[in-house]
């Protein structure tokens, strides 16, 4: 128990180190630049406390369930061998994942406004909601066959620039043809998609099927899932502005 | 009262977002892989730790951080700030008259990069796979340096209105370039830490910095310039990431060849 509580104190002490440049940043540009005292400094302390707190326990949750969870599975995966049940698992974790990210769906209804507004549909209600779960399920589609693709990756051992750099390729061709308004939002939507709780099971789940594939180094083939998912959406979401 | 009431609401928010993931996690699991999970008492403890710790995290930011960073931006941008009391409108100016917007971006995007909790899981993973020859910490300030030169690059682009693009697309060709003289165990990483770094914190104060700048800026418009900030803070950390491990890679041969 004491043990527990002692962990608990230095992962707590070693939060403090990752927010201190926050406070600073802020502090030194409220006292010294704009002059202005910090308004409502208690709930500015409270809301500190519980951000340190927060932190603290989520790094430890990470390490006692998120990582073993995404490594074991990877490695059951391997051992039981069948590639479809694999790329399955792959696609659904991508897919599903992504569906019900709480940014994502805030940026597919901004989305829907701006299509709205620029004409591209009409500007009521229903045609607004149907683009914006269209929105929803093309990204969430990218990311899915994304993991599938990465993972297809892991498993021959392809070297991931040559699939990364491709795609920017295809990015920028896009960028060209695709209209303007879309443009912003396809380009965040990459960034969204992999949200706090995705990032480390999908770094688990690589690293766990690099790790137990005989010749592949996990930090070679391990990484690089995240960079996937960050890319296609973009490509996927400009497709969508063009042909709807 | 009110404030827990509040924490509620997002502690189940939370539990709504995490449920999909858990089902299909416990579903393969059990009812494809046909294995019970590895020493459940732990798993379920590490749970509910994420969810509680993510909820506790995105409260406090709401309450402390985000209104904030979000008045400080705004201040920032604000003619009476930049001009002097009295200019409420900006007429002509240069983009010189900026310098603390840019310095103010760089250093919030990098502080919030060192406290973005995917980043740290990514970090840690990188340092127990690379056998400790990737430091937790200096990978961290790798990402962050990258997302500070990216967001107040962002922020100059935004005032002097130059097309995204071409920022976008010079970024690419560097990173193409470092890909092909970079350490090849480092890309795939350096590839990684450029999706990871948008993610809770860092995308609300740095989304309302661009806004604030593109509101402020006469013929700038919010929709077409507030947005690309995000892609310049995923595009830079590639580049530092790959620099990060070119240097520490020629520092160890110079160290070598001085031992010789």
């Amino acid at each position: 128990m004491t043990k527990l509580l002692l962990q608990f104190l230095r992962s707590l002490r070693q939060s403090f180190q990752d927010l201190l440049p926050i406070i600073l940043v802020i502090s030194f540009f409220q006292i010294v630049v704009l002059q202005q005292p910090v308004p409502q400094f208690g709930q500015i302390l409270v809301g500190g406390v519980m951000v340190l707190l927060g932190l603290s326990l989520f790094v430890q949750g990470l390490q006692l369930a998120l990582f073993p969870l995404g490594e074991e599975m990877a490695y059951n995966f391997v051992r039981k061998g069948n590639l479809w049940l694999l790329l399955l698992f792959a696609f659904t974790l991508g897919f599903g994942t992504t569906v019900a990210e709480p940014a994502l769906i805030a940026i597919a209804g901004e989305a829907s406004i701006i299509a709205a507004e620029g004409g591209v549909i009409e500007n009521v209600e229903a045609a607004r909601e149907s683009y914006a779960t269209g929105l929803r399920l093309v990204v969430a589609l990218a990311v899915g066959i994304a993991l599938l693709v990465g993972v297809i990756r892991i498993l021959k051992g392809w070297p991931v620039q040559y699939l990364i750099i491709g795609g920017y390729i295809g990015v920028v061709i896009m960028t060209a043809f695709a209209p303007k308004e879309i443009i912003g939002i396809a380009y965040d939507s990459g960034g969204v998609t992999t949200s706090t709780v995705t990032v480390p099971l999908v770094a688990a789940l690589g690293i766990g099927l690099a790790g137990s594939i005989r010749g592949r180094d996990p930090l070679i083939d391990g990484f690089g899932l995240i960079a996937f998912a960050s890319l296609t959406p973009m490509i996927f979401v400009m497709a969508y502005g063009m042909f709807f | 009262m009110e404030g827990l009431l509040h924490f509620g609401q997002t502690a189940l928010g939370m539990i709504r977002d995490v449920l999909p993931i858990a089902a299909i996690l416990i579903g393969f699991q059990l009812f494809i892989l046909r294995r019970p999970i590895h020493n459940p008492m732990r798993v379920g403890v590490g749970l509910i730790m994420v969810l509680l710790g993510l909820a506790l995290f995105l409260e406090g930011l709401e309450l402390a951080l985000f209104p904030l960073g979000r008045l400080m931006a705004n201040q920032l941008t604000a003619p009476s700030f930049l001009f002097g009391p009295g200019a409420d409108a900006v007429a002509a100016f240069e983009w010189s008259d900026y310098l603390w917007v840019y310095l103010f971006a760089g250093a919030i995007g990098f502080a919030t990069t060192v406290a973005e909790p995917a980043l740290i899981a990514v970090s840690i993973k990188a340092n127990q796979v690379s056998g400790g020859t990737i430091t937790v910490n200096g990978l961290r300030f790798a990402v962050a340096v990258g997302v500070a030169l990216g967001v107040s690059l962002g922020a100059f682009r935004i005032v002097t209105g130059t097309p995204l693009h071409w920022y976008i697309i010079t970024g690419y060709v560097v990173v193409i370039f470092q890909t092909a003289i970079a350490p090849r165990a480092i890309i795939p990483l350096a590839y990684d830490s450029g999706g990871v770094t948008t993610s809770t914190v860092t995308v609300p104060l740095v989304a309302a910095l661009g806004l604030g700048l593109a509101e402020t800026i006469p013929g700038r418009s919010a929709l077409l310039d507030g947005f690309g900030l995000i892609a310049f803070a995923s595009l830079f950390p590639m580049i530092t990431v790959m620099a990060y491990a070119q240097i520490s890679e020629w520092r160890t041969r110079r160290a070598r060849a001085q031992q010789r």
